[in-house]
């Protein structure tokens, strides 16, 4: 018999606790397949963060850190250094990334720490319970924008990967989605790149992941794809934003 | 061990804990404490280490908790305002159970208060200072030789006990030079051993090892057993030093560059034929309560001398438990004690006089305060036909 698909190793056995429709869980399979196909799982150390991904330093057979909230790059920073051999990813959400922990994006990619980040975008504040995020669309509905974001109170969604383009330190970025098997595929690529740079000590590389969540766009999966299509897309298009890694 | 140097507090700190074997350090400059990362992004590289000028002092202690996670000795150094931003990461480090060393070389407070040396940050230092049930380890070095000596001794009980280390120093101690010399041989990291519990790479056969700080139902259970890790230090980790305690009719109690003011109260209170001692808690956490029970029941009165308004007074209250009177000679906000004051204040908690002697409630005596709206200043109602 031929196995032609199977769990990735470098994902522990203990089942995700994520909700039904939610992109974490194809992210993180695509991370433990990259770790698997580079042979880099025994020297890489994970970054998990605060939010719905808390846990995912379980998920991740690597050796994990997992620390305060929007602090991933920073934390990344010092195992890195520490560890220069060690293979260092921060996976982190879109309040932690582009909210609280914006100071440490930002200066982990002017710093050209060479590390990889992994970025879900899904426009809300998952754990917490749907709060509006920084990356909430304009008229989309939080709880704590219960009228839809209004740009004239809360201003406007903020795009990293373009704001991370100006940045000389950061080498690669990609902004992906994970609605579609095309797409997934595409981001595979995306993430396996990030992790090569590294390997090949490119810089800071980071891949934006726009995913979605059901539950707190209070959305059925098929509705929740669709949304991702017809309105994250248009806000936040996919493509690679800067490329200066090598082949 | 070394010969005897004249080194600059903050540049002896520094170097001492290189020898010490820091080979990770993350900082922000704030006065009075930068030459310490000066000194370790001149030095730091060249011995095998590792030097990162943050962009905040939020994201260096957080540097310092990924450094810390791998098992390298790692640290960072701010002043008081800076420390108030770490204290979000201690307070990981102390959850993590991870090893590290944070240095506050203090100044005035409260906010930005002032750039001259203060001991303000007592309460912070010793209370935890972030959310959540724990300590630290708090060493208060009062000369230039033990600001250069304590990194080795904050490591070596910060690993022992696998919890941050705070070395609290006063402003003019980094600022001021002084003779010293180092009492220990520098420290190899490459020679000492990892540690189990710590993330590393190339580990075969070995299990996987996550450093984390979220314990959900393990909670009760996780805060518990650290406690008696506190307990164990409480009990065993105690330092202290005494000058002339032994039949003192009172003692001071003063850490830091306080006490080198009631060394000179001590000396000048034994020309004037007065029984004076002074008990100096090295470390402040754990505080070393029990000796200072025993020597304040053969004395008059405590007198606690501090660059605070009333912070140290608070644990020599909790030690005396009332056996005898404890009074505050208080210089806070960047005041300078010196002898001839303290004496004063001495003899005023010997004789019940008030002179030199601070009470918070004495204090507010007579005064009255009020803070009104006005409303010829006009009405709050502009604000009607906001959206």
């Amino acid at each position: 018999m031929t196995i032609l698909a199977q769990k990735p190793k470098s994902l522990t056995d203990l089942p995700m606790h994520y909700c039904p429709g939610c992109g974490h869980g194809i992210v993180h399979r695509l991370i433990g397949e990259t770790l698997d196909e580079l042979q880099i799982a025994q020297r890489t150390i994970g970054v998990a963060p605060v939010g719905c991904a808390v846990f995912a330093d379980s998920y991740f057979a690597c050796d994990c850190v997992q620390g305060a909230h929007g602090r991933g790059p920073a934390i990344a920073t010092g195992i890195k250094r520490s560890k220069p051999q060690a293979i260092v990813f921060s996976y982190q959400g879109d309040g932690d990334l582009a909210s609280i922990g914006m100071a440490e994006i930002v200066h982990a990619a002017v710093r050209s720490e060479n590390i990889t980040i992994i970025f879900i975008n899904n426009a809300i504040y998952g754990m917490t319970g749907g709060q509006m995020a920084p990356t909430t669309l304009v008229g989309q509905v939080a709880t704590t924008a219960p009228k839809g974001r209004d740009p004239k109170l809360q201003g406007w969604p903020i795009n990293m990967c373009e704001m991370l383009a100006q940045i000389t330190g950061s080498k690669f970025l990609a902004r992906v989605a994970v609605d579609t098997p095309q797409n997934v595929m595409k981001a595979k690529q995306a993430i396996k790149k990030a992790f090569e740079n590294q390997v090949n000590n490119v810089g800071f590389s980071m891949v934006e992941v726009i995913s979605q969540c059901p539950t707190n766009w209070h959305a059925n999966v098929q509705q929740a794809l669709e949304f991702v299509r017809t309105k994250m897309m248009p806000q936040y298009p996919l493509g690679i934003f800067k490329d200066e890694g090598a082949k | 061990m070394t010969e005897k140097t004249l080194r600059k507090g903050n540049e002896a700190l520094a170097e001492g804990a290189i020898r010490a074997g820091v080979r990770f350090f993350a900082g922000y400059p704030i006065t009075p404490q930068n030459e310490v990362p000066e000194y370790m992004s001149a030095y730091l590289a060249d011995n095998g280490g590792a030097f990162v000028q943050a962009e905040s002092e939020i994201a260096a202690i957080n540097m310092v908790y990924g450094a810390a996670a791998t098992g390298t000795r790692s640290m960072t150094s701010s002043s008081s305002p800076g420390v108030s931003l770490k204290q979000e990461g201690i307070s990981y480090l102390a959850s993590a159970d991870l090893p590290c060393l944070i240095v506050n070389v203090m100044r005035g407070g409260p906010g930005l208060g002032s750039i001259s040396g203060a001991q303000g940050d007592y309460f912070q230092a010793t209370r935890g200072g972030g959310n959540g049930d724990y300590h630290v380890i708090v060493l208060a070095p009062n000369s230039v030789e033990e600001l250069g000596n304590f990194p080795k001794l904050a490591f070596d009980l910060a690993e022992k006990y696998r919890m941050p280390a705070m070395i609290l120093a006063d402003g003019i101690l980094g600022q001021m030079m002084e003779s010293m010399a180092f009492n220990f041989d520098p420290v190899d990291p490459n020679q000492i051993g990892k540690f189990d519990w710590a993330v590393d790479i190339n580990k075969e056969g070995r299990a996987k090892t996550n450093v984390y700080s979220y314990k959900g139902d393990n909670l009760i259970e996780d805060v518990t057993l650290r406690a008696k890790r506190y307990g164990l230090i409480e009990k065993t980790e105690a330092r202290w030093e005494e000058r002339e305690t032994e039949d003192a009719d009172i003692i001071l109690v003063a850490y830091g560059l306080s006490s080198r003011a009631c060394l000179e109260a001590v000396n000048k209170a034994k020309e004037q034929g007065l029984k004076v001692g002074l008990f100096r808690p090295i470390t402040l956490w754990p505080f070393p309560s029990k000796r200072l029970a025993e020597l304040a029941a053969k004395a008059k009165g405590v007198l606690v001398v501090e660059q605070s308004l009333g912070q140290l007074v608070q644990d020599v209250r909790l030690a005396v438990a009332g056996k005898v009177p404890v009074g505050l000679n208080a210089y806070p906000a960047g005041g300078q004690p010196d002898g001839a004051q303290i004496l004063t204040a001495a003899a005023s908690l010997l004789t019940g006089k008030k002179e030199g002697l601070f009470d918070l409630q004495e204090h507010a005596e007579g005064f009255s305060y009020a803070c009104k709206r006005d409303l010829t200043l006009g009405v709050q109602g502009d604000r009607k036909g906001v959206k």
